[in-house]
C-alpha cells in the first residue's frame, strides 16, 4: 500500500524518492513513536531496578502484596494478573486479525474486530483499577519504625498474617481535632488509621500468639520472622501505624515499591486507555467508510502498532513487578 | 505495508497456511510461555531458587528469558517485524536494545554499590 500524501514532483531519489525502509510516512513516525516511547518505559523500569537492588535484602515480595482476585477470598497470588495479562494478549490477537481483515478490505470484519479490541482494553483498565484500588486500601496494616521500616504482624500457630483490626485493643481517650483556629494553620488534620498507634501496641502485648515480621529478606527468600521477645522489643521503635499504600508510607515495606508501581502501572494504564480512545476513534472511522473511501486500512495498521506496543510494555512490567 | 506475509516461525520449522492460521498459532504459543511463567511464579521450584547465574537466580533468568521470547514474537508477528525490511527491522530493534542494555548495566552496578555501602558503611537507615 502506498503513502497516503505524494505529489508526484519529487520522485526522484534526491527528491525523497528513494524509500530505503519500504514502509510508509505513517508507519515510520510510529515506529519513531515506538522506539521513544520504549525507551522511556525502559528508563522507568531500570530505575525501578536501581532502587530495588538498592533495598535488595528488604524488597517486599511481589507474591504477598498482589494476593487478590474480585469476589473470591482467600490468598491467590498472581492468578488475578496473569487473567490481565492474557486479556490484552487476546486483544492484540484481536486487532491483529483487524489489521488482517483491513489488507483484505472486509469492512465488517474489521469492524468486528475493532470492537472486541476497544472491549478488550476497556476490561484490562478496569482490572488495573480494581487492582490500584486495592492496593491502596491494603489488607492487614502494618507499624512503622522511626527509621521508616514497616513492621508486620504473624499468626505465632498458623504462620499467617494477622490484620491489626483484628487484634488492636480500643482504648477510649479524648482527641482534640486539629483546626486552623487552635492548631498551626498551614498543616491539616491528615487522615487517620483505624486504630492509633498506642491501641496496637497494647492489643499486642496481650496477644501473646502474635509476632513480628521485619522487611529483611532471609536466605530462603522469606521475611524475617522475630521470636516473641524480639518482638516485644521491636515494637518499641514504632512510631506510627500504617493501614494501605500511598505515595508516602505503604503498608506493604519499602516506600520507592509504591511509588514505581504508581508510577509504572500508571505510566502504562494511561497508555492503555489513550489506546482505547484512539481505537474508538478508528473504529468509528471503519463504520463510517472513510477507509473504505480511502482504498486501504492502513489506519488500522498504524493505531495496531501502537496497541501491540502497549501489550509488548505490559509483558516486561509484568515480568519486573510481578514475577521477578 | 506489503500483503505478503511470511508464514513461518521457528526459523521454518513450523509453516502456518495462512495469516489468521499464523496469529491464532502464535497466541497459543504466547498463552503457553504466560502459564509456565504463572506456574513457576506460584511454584517457585527449590532448584531453580537456590542456584545461581552471574549473581542472578536461576529462575529469574528463566523469567526474563521468556519474556524475551513473547516480546520477539508479539514484535514479528503482531506486529509484522517479520514482513518489514531487514533495515528497518535493524533501526527498530537493535537501537533500544543497545541503549538500554548500556543503562541497565550502569543503574544495576551503581545499585549493588549502593547496597554495599548501605551494608557495610557506618551508616544506620535499617532501625
Amino acid at each position: 500500500m502506498d503513502a497516503t500524501v505524494t505529489t508526484g514532483s519529487d520522485e526522484n531519489v534526491w527528491g525523497g524518492g528513494n524509500r530505503p525502509l519500504g514502509a510508509s510516512y505513517g508507519k515510520l513516525m510510529m515506529w519513531f513513536f515506538i522506539v521513544s516511547d520504549a525507551l522511556t518505559f525502559s528508563g522507568f523500569l531500570a530505575a525501578y531496578g536501581f532502587s530495588r537492588f538498592k533495598f535488595m535484602e528488604t524488597w517486599p515480595i511481589a507474591d504477598e502484596v498482589f494476593t487478590h482476585v474480585p469476589f473470591f477470598h482467600g490468598n491467590y497470588p498472581m492468578y488475578y494478573v496473569a487473567f490481565m495479562t492474557f486479556v490484552l494478549i487476546m486483544s492484540s490477537v484481536t486487532m491483529v486479525l483487524a489489521v488482517d481483515a483491513g489488507h483484505k478490505m472486509k469492512k465488517n470484519a474489521v469492524i468486528w474486530y475493532m470492537f472486541a479490541t476497544i472491549i478488550g482494553g476497556l476490561i484490562f483498565v478496569g482490572s488495573q483499577a480494581w487492582e490500584w484500588a486495592t492496593f491502596i486500601k491494603g489488607d492487614f496494616g502494618a507499624l512503622e519504625t522511626k527509621g521508616g521500616r514497616i513492621l508486620q504482624f504473624v499468626n505465632a500457630e498458623t504462620g499467617e498474617r494477622a490484620a491489626i483490626a483484628d487484634f488492636a485493643k480500643v482504648i477510649p481517650g479524648e482527641r482534640t481535632l486539629h483546626e486552623n483556629s487552635n492548631g498551626i494553620w498551614y498543616q491539616e488534620e491528615g487522615t487517620r488509621t483505624t486504630f492509633n498507634l498506642n491501641e496496637v501496641v497494647e492489643g499486642f502485648k496481650a496477644n501473646p500468639g502474635l509476632l513480628i515480621r521485619t522487611e529483611t529478606i532471609t536466605e530462603e527468600g522469606e521475611k524475617t520472622l522475630l521470636n516473641r521477645q524480639e518482638s516485644l522489643d521491636k515494637l518499641t521503635q514504632a512510631v506510627r501505624v500504617v493501614e494501605g499504600a500511598n505515595l508516602i508510607r505503604n503498608e506493604y515495606g519499602s516506600r520507592l515499591f509504591a511509588d514505581f508501581f504508581f508510577f509504572i502501572t500508571g505510566f502504562h494504564g494511561f497508555h492503555v486507555f489513550s489506546g482505547v480512545v484512539i481505537n474508538i476513534i478508528i473504529f468509528f472511522n471503519v463504520i463510517l467508510g472513510t477507509y473504505e473511501r480511502r482504498g486501504h486500512y492502513e489506519m488500522v495498521e498504524k493505531v495496531g502498532l501502537y496497541w501491540h506496543f502497549v501489550d509488548l510494555v505490559w509483558v516486561f512490567v509484568f515480568t519486573f513487578f510481578y514475577l521477578v | 505495508m506489503a500483503h505478503e506475509h511470511k508464514l513461518e516461525i521457528f526459523r521454518g520449522l513450523i509453516k502456518f497456511k495462512s495469516n489468521i492460521q499464523k496469529i491464532w498459532g502464535v497466541l497459543l504459543l504466547l498463552s503457553i510461555v504466560t502459564a509456565v511463567e504463572v506456574a513457576l511464579g506460584i511454584i517457585k521450584p527449590d532448584f531453580l531458587t537456590q542456584s545461581y547465574f552471574l549473581g542472578m537466580k536461576l529462575l529469574n533468568w528463566i523469567f526474563i528469558i521468556l519474556t524475551l521470547v513473547k516480546a520477539y514474537y508479539i514484535t514479528w508477528d503482531f506486529m509484522h517485524m517479520r514482513d518489514e525490511k531487514s533495515s528497518l527491522r535493524r533501526v527498530v530493534v537493535w537501537t533500544p536494545i543497545f541503549l538500554v542494555a548500556y543503562l541497565v548495566f550502569i543503574l544495576l552496578f551503581e545499585g549493588t554499590y549502593i547496597f554495599q555501602v548501605f551494608k557495610d558503611g557506618f551508616l544506620s537507615w535499617n532501625f
